[in-house]
């Protein structure tokens, strides 16, 4: 392999990786942006849509990309009866309210998990998603191709959504003034309902294809989680963009550092951007 | 004075009455003999703990109860020295976490006052918790966890059945070395792979002074984080590197995710040999599948092993029976441990934790009366640890792990080089 091709196999599997802690790490910023609170049971939503994907194609034989849109449905509705019975309790409630309720529910799932699945791992079998492209010398693996390509679409719908759709507008009113938009009619309820769904949706598309390359088991979540977070400080906190270009920051630091410095100190350099962003530019790279 | 006389002659046929009852409890019999046994069954290994303690589970069985095998204790009902005592395993949560994993030994000791603890499977938790066990003066026997600073520590309490990994490592090179001689293979570079907590880093240094002495070039040398959540640079500086042989260090998790990069990156090491852990536990084939082909491991048991001694065969039944899994070398030391402090205890003939420790000191326990290819256990008098454990080499084939080294154990032939991904 040539020097050039050594790059871009680099920096491509960066960008791969990156997309899914992209995804991940949107649903945290739509959720902090709408509501203005942290919802750390993000990456438990993950673990609960990688899950998904694994019993559908166990039960039905159904290939695990066919299977991302049900587990993003099946998030959906979840996100959205947990904000209707739990979050909206503490919509506005001390942030220590928040942080407790939303940890303790990520608690509750992962055990859940544990006390219904087991601690195994587990892996799909290959489908038809499966084999390397080889573009010039630089090798991927269709599994991690295909994961970035629907997080990208993903992302881009929810930013569809967000910018040109009237209930997006909507969520983006509520997000800037709650009590101004209730004034002009907006059901602020709903808005938060949808906020809260759609973000366990980003989660739940992203788990179940990355179930195509990774493992499954219950504490999944807290694997990814921490790098989701990472990519939504820097991005900037409540920024669907920045979360996503921060997932793509973190990803390629990730790689490029542990191929051409020191796989030990990969992660050092991700989070010393992160602790850069937060010293020089507190409010991260997009944050308003 | 003659009343008092009289009152004292019927006084002390009472008085002794009563102590001589008191006095039953505290010298004679006990009933059960609690051990404490903290393992991960939460956390990314709580798959290994579940297993861990269904080996407890059958040793305690064949202890407790009469059954008819040919195995120490297994005719008799409980431990006959203490006249059939129960063994209870007590299991405790270690979740992986060194620091939960001394309080659960501080509190295992504090509550449920167990006569012995036994653990941990990860090397970091088994140095914090015998360190409470060393505290508190509990004997804590180690069946398991292989990092050689563990009894380098001069503790007075910790004692280790198991091999160490530098008796492992011996083992790879020594393998390595015979293959050379009796193939002409070639082999002249290695990569050290290792994870970043005790195990990994213990056995990287190893490894590295070995490859040293034995006159190999090391090529690359890579570290990566426990859990990671993807090792593409690792896996494409290894493709770079080039080496002939992988020396890999890693738990489940992280086992998984390598050989799955291999593939995704189209690069097939001629071999890679594994130390244990991840790749002794059986997620390896059911998360893998037949990608777990052809991957090496230094190994405390294989289940061919059972091929030549029907005894051992008979218990991996009956754990089979239990789990619906074959034992792995994690879980056949993990169940030998058990006997070694059995027989400890039997013929301390107490539960006294000097006694145990002065019993343990003194164990030859025969290499005939092990499931494990080891020629016994025999405690060093200073550093506690077991000088008879010895290690196998496997190679995967098809969803088992099969003996191939030592020669005179093995019952196939190692494949070295491994065919490619594409020509399987």
């Amino acid at each position: 392999m040539s020097g050039t091709q050594v790059f871009a196999q680099t920096v491509l599997n960066g960008l791969l990786m990156g997309c899914i802690i992209a995804l991940v790490a949107i649903g945290i910023a739509l959720i902090r942006g709408v509501m203005d609170m942290v919802n750390f049971a993000q990456g438990e939503f993950l673990m609960l849509g990688m899950y998904c994907a694994f019993w559908v194609n166990r039960l039905t034989g159904l290939d695990p990309l066919l299977t991302a849109p049900i587990a993003g449905a099946v998030l959906f509705v979840l996100g959205a009866v947990m904000y209707k019975t739990l979050v909206r309790r503490v919509v506005g409630a001390p942030m220590l309210a928040q942080v407790l309720l939303t940890f303790g529910f990520s608690i509750v799932l992962v055990n859940t998990a544990l006390f219904l699945w087991g601690a195994e791992f587990r892996t799909i079998p290959e489908t038809w998603i499966r084999g390397n492209v080889d573009i010039g010398g630089v090798v991927i693996g269709v599994t991690t191709l295909v994961p970035a390509v629907v997080s990208v679409i993903m992302a881009a719908g929810v930013y569809w959504f967000m910018v040109k759709t009237r209930m997006g507008r909507a969520l983006q009113a509520t997000a800037m003034n709650k009590h101004a938009a209730a004034l002009v009619g907006i059901d602020t309820e709903r808005v938060y309902a949808l906020a809260f769904g759609l973000a366990s949706a980003c989660a739940g598309v992203a788990g179940s294809v990355l179930a195509l390359s990774y493992y499954v088991f219950p504490m999944v979540g807290t694997v990814f989680n921490l790098f989701a977070f990472v990519a939504v400080a820097l991005g900037g906190f409540g920024s669907i963009p920045g979360a996503f270009i921060g997932g793509l920051i973190i990803g390629v630091a990730d790689s490029v550092t542990g191929f051409y410095v020191s796989t030990a100190f990969k992660y050092v350099v991700a989070f010393g951007i992160y602790l850069a962003t937060v010293i020089w530019r507190p409010k991260g790279l997009f944050g308003w | 004075m003659k009343r008092s006389l009289v009152r004292l002659a019927i006084m002390l046929p009472v008085l002794a009455l009563v102590f001589g009852l008191l006095a039953v409890p505290i010298l004679g019999k006990v009933d059960t003999v609690k051990v404490g046994v903290i393992y991960p069954l939460t956390g990314s290994a709580a798959a290994t703990g579940k297993d861990y303690i269904a080996a407890y589970q059958l040793a305690a069985d064949i202890v407790n109860n009469k059954m008819d095998l040919d195995f120490p204790f297994a005719r008799t009902e409980g431990i006959p020295a203490l006249g059939g005592a129960m063994i209870e395993i007590v299991p405790a949560d270690s979740q992986g976490s060194p620091e939960v994993g001394r309080a659960e030994a501080e509190r295992l000791i504090s509550s449920v006052k167990p006569t012995a603890l036994m653990g941990c499977h990860h090397s970091a938790v088994t140095k914090t918790a015998s360190q409470a066990a060393e505290r508190f003066g509990t004997v804590f026997l180690c069946p398991d966890s292989t990092s050689p600073a563990l009894t380098e520590r001069g503790y007075e309490w910790f004692f280790r059945s198991g091999p160490t990994d530098t008796t492992f490592i011996e083992d790879t090179f020594d393998f390595i070395e015979d293959l050379k001689k009796a193939r002409g293979l070639k082999v002249e570079t290695v990569a050290i792979v290792s994870e970043d907590t005790e195990f990994g880093k213990n056995i990287s240094v190893v490894e590295e002074q070995m490859a040293a002495t034995r006159g190999y070039r090391v090529v690359e040398k890579i570290t990566f984080q426990n859990n990671s959540t993807n090792v593409n640079s690792e896996v494409l500086r290894l493709k770079r590197a080039n080496p002939d042989v992988i020396l890999m260090a890693a738990y489940t998790s992280d086992t998984i995710l390598f050989v799955r990069t291999f593939k995704e990156q189209k690069y097939t090491p001629p071999a890679v040999i594994g130390q244990r852990a991840g790749f002794i536990s059986p997620e390896i084939f059911t998360t893998l599948g037949k990608d777990a082909d052809y991957l090496f491991t230094t190994n405390v048991w294989a289940p061919d092993l059972g091929e030549k001694r029907p005894i051992v065969k008979r218990i991996n039944e009956l754990y089979r029976a239990k789990t619906g899994k074959d034992l792995t070398g994690d879980y056949a030391r993990a169940f030998t441990g058990a006997f070694i402090l059995v027989d400890a205890i039997n013929r301390a003939g107490s539960v006294n934790p000097e006694a145990i420790r002065k019993a343990l000191l003194a164990t030859d326990y025969p290499g005939s009366q092990l499931i494990v290819p080891w020629a016994g256990v025999r405690f060093d008098q200073k550093t506690h640890q077991n000088t008879l454990g010895r290690g196998i080499i496997t190679q995967a084939i098809g969803g088992v792990y099969r003996t191939v080294w030592p020669f005179d154990l093995a019952s196939q032939e190692a494949v070295w080089p491994v065919p490619a991904w594409d020509k399987r």
